[in-house]
């Protein structure tokens, strides 16, 4: 590959699973900027952070369970992923309760983080 | 009467509007409504503490595929899609909170 020019993607992810189809569309589009080797971040927040919960079991609603697919992100050179510390914590969610490792940030810092990037996009 | 509530109750308030205007019945919670009563979630005090009025159920497949089937708070229950049948046939008349 040519040499290009690296941006910073960040995609904020502040939906929930499977009510609506945002988070899986995020996810195609992270895959596709990780192939142009951007840099990409993946921060979620608000019912974004339900994507990242353990122990999804899609078999009911015949949905397909792309959870796994946050785990493979790593293969992609996709390891900046971010949390929001409040968002957790008003779901009663931990860092454990994640399917994947994070950073966890408060919503300041995530904020200074947003600020240092080239492209934002949002699902 | 039956209530059904489908969007989740930090990102819309289509569950505090069912909570404050309904009366004494069932509350069915499906879709992303279900985080609702996931145990810590800061939505699940409201629905504790409607229900000492309203019965409230949780669709089983929705809440197995948000991984909180195992963590729901006390007193709700789980249905599957026969239930909801159930539930609707059961009930004069329902409203959906969109």
């Amino acid at each position: 590959m040519t040499e290009g020019i690296a941006k910073k993607f960040m995609f904020v992810n502040r939906s929930a699973p499977y009510g609506t189809v945002y988070a899986l569309e995020s996810l195609e589009v992270v895959l596709i900027s990780a192939a142009f080797d951007q840099d990409v971040s993946l921060v979620f927040v608000d019912d974004g952070v339900w994507q990242l919960k353990k122990g999804q079991q899609t078999k009911g609603i015949e949905t397909k369970n792309f959870s796994p697919t946050y785990r493979a992100l790593e293969g992609y050179d996709v390891e900046k992923l971010y949390v929001e510390r409040e968002s957790l914590e008003a779901r009663g969610l931990d860092e454990g309760d994640l399917l994947v490792d994070v950073t966890v940030l408060s919503s300041g810092e995530l904020g200074r983080l947003m600020d240092e990037q080239d492209v934002v996009l949002s699902f | 009467m039956l209530h059904i509530v489908n969007k989740s109750p930090l990102e819309r308030p289509s569950l505090d509007a069912c909570l404050r205007i309904a009366g004494p019945g069932t509350v069915l919670l499906i879709e992303d409504a279900v985080y609702a009563a996931a145990r810590g979630s800061a939505a699940a005090p409201r629905l504790a503490e409607a229900m000492q009025r309203l019965k409230v159920c949780v669709l089983l497949p929705d809440a197995e595929a948000r991984a909180i089937a195992d963590r729901l708070i006390d007193g709700v229950t789980t249905v599957d899609y026969a239930g909801f049948v159930d539930l609707v046939a059961g009930h004069p008349n329902c409203q959906s909170w969109l």
